[in-house]
């Protein structure tokens, strides 16, 4: 019980700290457009469902804004996992492949803006399924394409490099022992390859997911949003809300920290043989 | 006496080609016919080609030209009647000692049940049935390569191939396993063909050791080992043996500087 009371001592002492400097000077420089006290946003991080700036309310935007992360983590998940085994496999997959995707690899999410404009504009999943009323349609308009794709760049590549990595690094006596007891081609990809890469792809998995959520803000900056923790902080910014902003700031922090957790006690879990073998 | 061939090889090359273009000879005109039920070690310097060897009556590396053929059919790709045991550890990391054993036999499509209890007879006969659902990290390893054997023996093979399997194991570990080894041969006669560095080793587990030259890799030498069993490694005759092998040895690595 000591070693945990002791572990969770020290985890509060770079925050405590940094809460004492931030109070400090927000005292000193005394201009809340600034630099607004750590008690003007925690009044409004106590009260998430409030409606703040005509904007609506924190855990209404946050919510949107997962919507919009899922949709484009989900879609470069779903390609990047195929693709990275079998370009980690074959390697004639992986020289066909590995150019092409090596080219848009540096490109940066944002860089990708004004193309996606011109390509999507404001249209939706909404435009797209025909939806045009009802609660159903509040959500599916709020997927813009152009975000989606933004997201969907962001967590690609964490997501192919290590399914990629994780496959090229199983042992070959693993693939060739499997091969001596009889296993089929379908036998070695999903009873050796899938299971001896998944903590490498749960891994980029994860990082993919960061990344996405990272995106977020240049996505919700995008014309046509009306709604997300990022078009909550860009508005806010235009109207001096700087409590807002950090308030925002803070939400799209504990989010992201709250996913990276969870996935983190998964791995844990799923994947202890992975630790006790080292 | 009349003996059945099991596995002939004859005539076989193995050329490889390096990245900058050069062809290296691993393998030239090898010719071995291995009688069923036999005990046969290969010793040889290393680099001689003797994984290269294994690995093609394995089925997982193809010969350049010769033919290798198991019960006068070509061998070309990996078959359940030929299996093998790795100087690495093969275990699958993320099963347990049991799901690891029914490996072949779930590969096979052999129901759930019928693999749980051909699975529990193979691990019983290495002695591991306490350790069923135990992970391979849980394992020494010498406990890992007796997974390993009971692995390939369960999936009822009519040769095993062994590719230097105790060699990462400590002495002591190895000459255990060796005993293991031996008591598993008597009880279900398989083909055994055992590669090693090791000469005691040979000696000890031999019926025919093959004593291979080197660059490119063939057959220097054919000994039989007419000693009965269990070995004693005092007798006069096994010390003799060794000194003949190693000398043989000393003259294939002599040769290449």
């Amino acid at each position: 019980m000591s070693k945990n009371v002791t572990n969770v001592c020290i985890m509060i002492i770079l925050p405590v700290v940094f809460i004492n400097i931030w109070f400090y000077l927000a005292k000193s420089i005394n201009n809340t457009v600034i630099l607004p006290s750590p008690a003007m946003v925690l009044q409004l991080l106590s009260h998430p469902s409030e409606n703040l700036i005509s904007m609506g309310s924190l855990t209404n935007n946050i919510f949107v804004s997962l919507l919009r992360v899922l949709a484009g983590y989900l879609l470069a998940v779903i390609l990047a996992i195929p693709l990275g085994i079998l370009m980690g496999y074959y390697a004639k997959m992986f020289i066909l492949f590995n150019t092409f995707v090596g080219i848009f690899r540096p490109i940066p999410p944002l860089a990708w803006v004004p193309l996606v404009l011109a390509w999507f504009g404001i249209s939706s999943f909404a435009t797209f399924t025909g939806v045009e009323r009802g609660i159903l349609f509040i959500y599916l308009n709020n997927l813009k394409f152009s975000m989606v794709f933004i997201i969907f760049i962001g967590a690609f590549y964490p997501v192919l490099t290590s399914a990629i990595y994780g496959v090229k690094n199983v042992k070959k006596t693993l693939i060739d022992s499997a091969r001596v007891l009889g296993a089929s081609e379908s036998d070695i990809f999903f009873k050796i390859l899938i299971p001896a890469a998944e903590p490498s792809i749960v891994n980029g998995m994860r990082i993919g997911l960061g990344v996405a959520w990272m995106c977020l803000v240049s996505a919700e900056m995008l014309p046509g949003s009306l709604s997300g923790i990022g078009y909550l902080i860009t508005h806010a910014y235009t109207i001096a809300r700087t409590d807002v902003v950090i308030a925002g700031m803070i939400c799209i922090g504990v989010v992201g920290a709250l996913m990276d957790m969870f996935f983190r006690i998964f791995e844990d879990k799923k994947f202890k043989w992975q630790r006790l073998i080292r | 006496m009349i003996t059945d061939t099991i596995i002939k090889i004859n005539q076989l090359n193995k050329t490889y080609h390096t990245e900058l273009g050069k062809q290296i000879k691993a393998i030239e005109n090898f010719n071995l016919d291995i009688n069923i039920n036999n005990f046969i070690c290969i010793v040889g310097p290393s680099g001689c080609g003797k994984s290269t060897l294994l690995r093609i009556i394995a089925g997982l590396d193809s010969a350049s030209s010769g033919l290798v053929s198991f019960q006068g059919q070509a061998i070309s790709k990996p078959s359940r009647d030929i299996g093998m045991v790795f100087q690495e550890y093969s275990l699958l990391p993320w099963r347990t000692v049991i799901d690891n054993v029914s490996l072949g036999l779930e590969f096979n499509r052999l129901a759930k049940q019928e693999r749980l209890e051909v699975a529990g007879s193979f691990l019983k006969m290495v002695g591991l049935e306490d350790y069923a659902k135990a992970y391979p990290y849980e394992l020494s390893g010498g406990m890992q390569q007796r997974v390993a054997i009971a692995r390939a023996l369960a999936n009822n093979p009519q040769v095993l191939l062994m590719d230097e399997p105790f060699g990462a194991l400590d002495a002591h570990t190895r000459i255990l396993m060796q005993k293991e080894l031996l008591s598993i041969w008597e009880k279900n006669m398989k083909t055994i063909v055992f590669v090693t560095h090791s000469v005691d080793e040979a000696i000890y587990l031999a019926d025919t050791i093959i004593v291979m030259s080197s660059h490119p890799g063939g057959v220097k030498e054919v000994i039989n080992v007419n000693m009965s069993r269990p070995r004693d490694r005092a007798n006069p005759i096994y010390a003799q043996l060794a000194s003949q092998i190693l000398l043989m040895l000393e003259e294939e690595v002599t040769k290449v500087k």
